[in-house]
């Protein structure tokens, strides 16, 4: 028999970034809210502090921050004829766990997507043509525009404590920042960081080349920085330790740095953490929810949580399960392309080459995760479709991001993986070895969707979710332009051996290395209730008091990390719930 | 303290907080670890390998980072420690994993992790199922086999020339994998004895702390690496 709990006015399910905007902006209102997360308790001091954080072992390799697949993971399989095995050990992809979430545990690369990537059907259909669009890929446009969300992309950059350069002042083009970005309305919060050897290399060769460098923008603190919660920021000092730890400087902007100590201060919010939400429980005619359930780890016990609103804010996967076994819309049937939930999973489409100089010294420890300059040369917004034969684009980046030695080793092929070789190796190249990334769009296609798993359940006894996934050869096309784009810029700086490593037409979907957590969609936005399982408030076709935040409201993927956009969404989210849906709760649209 | 890059601008941003209490006990820890040297290794007693595993850990990992040439082995770098503590603890029992069945250890390798051992099980099947193979191929247990044999029994074993069984697959990129972290994490988990393998690349350890460096281009960072616990090399 479940316990019962008091009634609260808001109820948030997991406490990272979104659930820690819609708990500090609600609370604002006065309403009474009670987060759940999944996971234990932890802020900067004491769970980040120094030296302890400083431990690639536990962090980096062991993954103590992440999601515990013995509590909750996945299956995957690359198509319907394969069966899907669990995702027993994490590789490909590091769900976060604990308060902050993966907000705690990122780079800090902070991007706002292009104008056209928000509307990139009727952008390819303007320029191109409908019939441009491979057959099985489902491409959309967000129900809402950039310049409806650029205000709130402002609002998160001033949360969240962002470094970097405006390149488009109200449509005024700004030597140093991205020619290439949408307009922003005002100038970054911070001043960029300062530019680390590899990228300064890398600058030189693209200006050289008649690209368009600048310093990425990034969630680490160029300055002292107090934000419009007054929380407080201090300067970064390129420890290296920021992807899979939490900042022991107040530097890397999270939840825990930019609203957390705020948002706890108030006393008309409270949070239990080791509370795993099991379902979302809709009244009897369907059309609303009347709170959730939840297990209880200390009492052992599940616990009815009545609510009024419920906000649906753990991670991208974790929503879309939770809506799956909530009956929060119907699951998605890639064969006849009915059904919303679980449609349009999309992941990211990243290729890199590494240069190796004997003499030069670049320090790699010295850095931070969103370390380094960029081009948009080769963006979305800069190729041409049409003759190129993709859809989609990416950006490059240079710059280092951690010298860690047990997952940072790049070696020189060849270089054998054990003996006295590698030893030699090891003690040749370390430190002088230099690395340009892309990271590109990924598209969604009908055959790329999530659903429940028929033969596997979690400690609670509910199907694990299913994850149908592979690359499909549109992004293949993409990532291989932007190999052929980037050799020749590499080899232009004469390194003394590079090598390339972008996936080609036939790859397979592998789930052991790491290649990144942008896991999108699976609970999209939509125009009409056929078409996704949220509208453009990102409120749920289903049940008008449900909410749902993060990248699964994604249409498709950009080319961009996603967490500016899952920001920007948050804020405007719960703009809609303050002025429209408190004063008169109904579907919005 | 003052041979700590960068540590001034640190202090004063931390110094209300439990980070520079931390930072204040270094030179303390220091002096307490160089007065305890470690038990050499053919006195150890492991935590979870038994006698024969663990003298094929000690000479597999003694080949697969060889002690001859710069920088240390294995053996130097005490990684056959790292390993029996790690199958010790909560690596070795797949406590965070899911292990819940049915398995397909039979599935490609680019499925993950499908065999229903745990890393501690892995080496417990596998080690005396590889040491079958190589008294069956090469006269002997790996253990007492010279050099270049077990360099060629190594290299069928990663190759998948060693016919074993589907569930002991993984087994050869785990104990590279374990070989590795243990030359390279942080002294404190039983390896890198001496912090020896980031002397010899050039890591700095847990300094952690950069503030002038990165505009400082081209120039080598000079200083030696120091463990979580305060040690300096």
């Amino acid at each position: 028999m479940a316990r019962q709990d008091k009634k609260r006015d808001v109820v948030i399910v997991g406490l990272g970034w979104t659930g820690s905007i819609a708990g500090i902006e609600l609370a604002r209102e006065g309403l009474d809210i009670l987060a759940l997360e999944r996971g234990h308790d932890q802020a900067t001091v004491p769970d980040f502090k120094y030296p302890n954080q400083i431990d690639e072992l536990k962090y980096g390799v062991r993954l103590k921050m992440m999601q515990k697949p013995s509590r909750q993971t996945v299956t995957v399989r690359r198509s319907g004829d394969e069966t899907a095995l669990p995702y027993r050990s994490l590789g490909s992809f590091l769900p976060g766990n604990g308060v902050g979430g993966a907000g705690t545990h990122w780079n800090g690369l902070n991007w706002r997507p292009q104008p056209e990537e928000l509307r990139l059907r009727s952008y390819v259909a303007e320029n191109w043509g409908e019939e441009i669009i491979p057959e099985g890929m489902n491409l959309g446009d967000y129900p809402v525009s950039y310049d409806e969300l650029e205000p709130f992309f402002t609002h998160f950059e001033k949360v969240a404590g962002i470094s970097g350069k405006a390149g488009n002042l109200k449509g005024e083009i700004r030597e140093g920042g991205n020619p290439f970005e949408g307009w922003r309305s005002e100038e970054f919060p911070m001043p960029p960081l300062p530019t680390t050897y590899d990228s300064s290399k890398f600058r030189d060769a693209c200006l050289a080349a008649g690209y368009h460098p600048f310093q990425a923008s990034a969630g680490i603190a160029s300055t002292a920085y107090v934000n419009p919660y007054g929380m407080q920021m201090g300067p970064c000092n390129f420890c290296g330790f920021c992807e899979r730890y939490g900042c022991y400087q107040y530097s890397k902007s999270s939840p825990q740095t930019a609203i957390l100590d705020a948002l706890k201060r108030m006393p008309n919010f409270e949070y239990r953490t080791e509370s795993e939400v099991l379902r979302v429980e809709l009244a009897e005619d369907g059309k609303t929810a009347t709170g959730v359930t939840y297990w209880d780890e200390a009492a052992q016990e599940e616990v009815f949580q009545p609510a009024d609103i419920v906000i649906l804010s753990s991670f991208s996967l974790n929503n879309v399960h939770l809506m799956l076994l909530s009956g929060l819309g119907e699951a998605y049937d890639p064969l006849t392309g009915t059904g919303t939930l679980g449609k349009n999973y999309a992941y990211q489409m990243n290729g890199g080459v590494s240069l190796f100089f004997e003499d030069a010294e670049f320090n790699p420890f010295v850095g931070h995760g969103a370390n380094g300059v960029c081009i948009d040369d080769f963006s979305v917004n800069q190729n041409d479709f049409g003759a190129l034969g993709f859809i989609g684009g990416s950006y490059w980046r240079s710059g280092t991001f951690n010298g860690q030695p047990i997952r940072s080793m790049p070696l020189p092929k060849g270089t054998p993986s054990w003996g006295a070789g590698w030893k030699e190796g090891i003690g040749k190249w370390y430190g002088h070895a230099m690395s340009i990334g892309s990271h590109g769009s990924h598209m969604a296609y009908a055959n790329n969707h999530l659903d429940l798993d028929p033969t596997y359940t979690d400690r609670h006894g509910r199907p694990l979710m299913r994850m149908t996934f592979n690359w499909q050869d549109n992004d293949l096309k993409m990532n291989q332009y932007q190999k052929s784009r980037m050799e020749p810029l590499a080899a232009s700086m004469n390194p003394d051996v590079m090598q390339s490593s972008f996936k080609g037409i036939g790859a397979q979907y592998d789930v052991r290395p790491y290649q990144t957590t942008h896991n999108t969609g699976g609970h999209i936005m939509s125009e009409t209730a056929r078409e996704g399982a949220v509208n453009r408030y990102c409120q749920t076709w289903k049940a008008h008091n449900v909410f749902a935040m993060g990248a699964g409201n994604f249409v498709q993927n950009t080319q961009y990390n996603p967490t500016g956009l899952v920001g920007g969404l948050a804020y405007w989210t719960v703009q809609a719930i303050r002025t429209q849906y408190l004063s008169n709760p109904r579907p919005l649209v | 303290m003052t041979d700590l890059p960068g540590y001034p601008s640190r202090r004063g941003f931390l110094k209300v907080s439990a980070a520079g209490l931390a930072l204040s006990g270094v030179a303390l820890d220091a002096k307490a670890q160089d007065a305890q040297p470690p038990v050499p290794l053919d006195r150890y007693e492991p935590e979870y390998l038994t006698a024969d595993e663990w003298a094929f850990v000690m000479a597999a990992t003694a080949r697969l980072i060889p002690s001859e040439g710069d920088g240390p082995g294995a053996i130097e770098a005490r990684v056959p420690v790292f390993i029996d503590l790690q199958l010790a603890g909560d690596y070795g029992t797949a406590d965070d994993w899911y292990m819940v069945g049915p398995h397909d250890a039979e599935a490609a390798p680019d499925r993950g992790w499908q065999t229903p051992l745990t890393p501690a099980g892995l080496y417990r099947e596998a080690i005396p199922a590889f040491d079958a193979w190589c008294a069956e191929t090469h006269g002997a247990a790996f253990a007492a086999l010279d050099g270049q044999a077990q360099d060629a029994a190594l290299t069928a074993l990663q190759k998948g020339e060693v016919p074993l069984a589907p569930e002991l697959s993984p087994f050869f990129a785990t104990l590279l994998a374990n070989t590795k972290e243990g030359y390279f994490a942080d002294p404190m988990y039983g390896g890198n004895h001496g912090m020896q393998s980031w002397v010899y690349i050039g890591f700095p350890g847990a300094r952690a702390a950069f503030r002038e460096w990165p505009e400082r281009h081209n120039v080598k960072y000079p200083l030696g690496p120091v463990s979580i616990k305060g040690e300096r090399a």
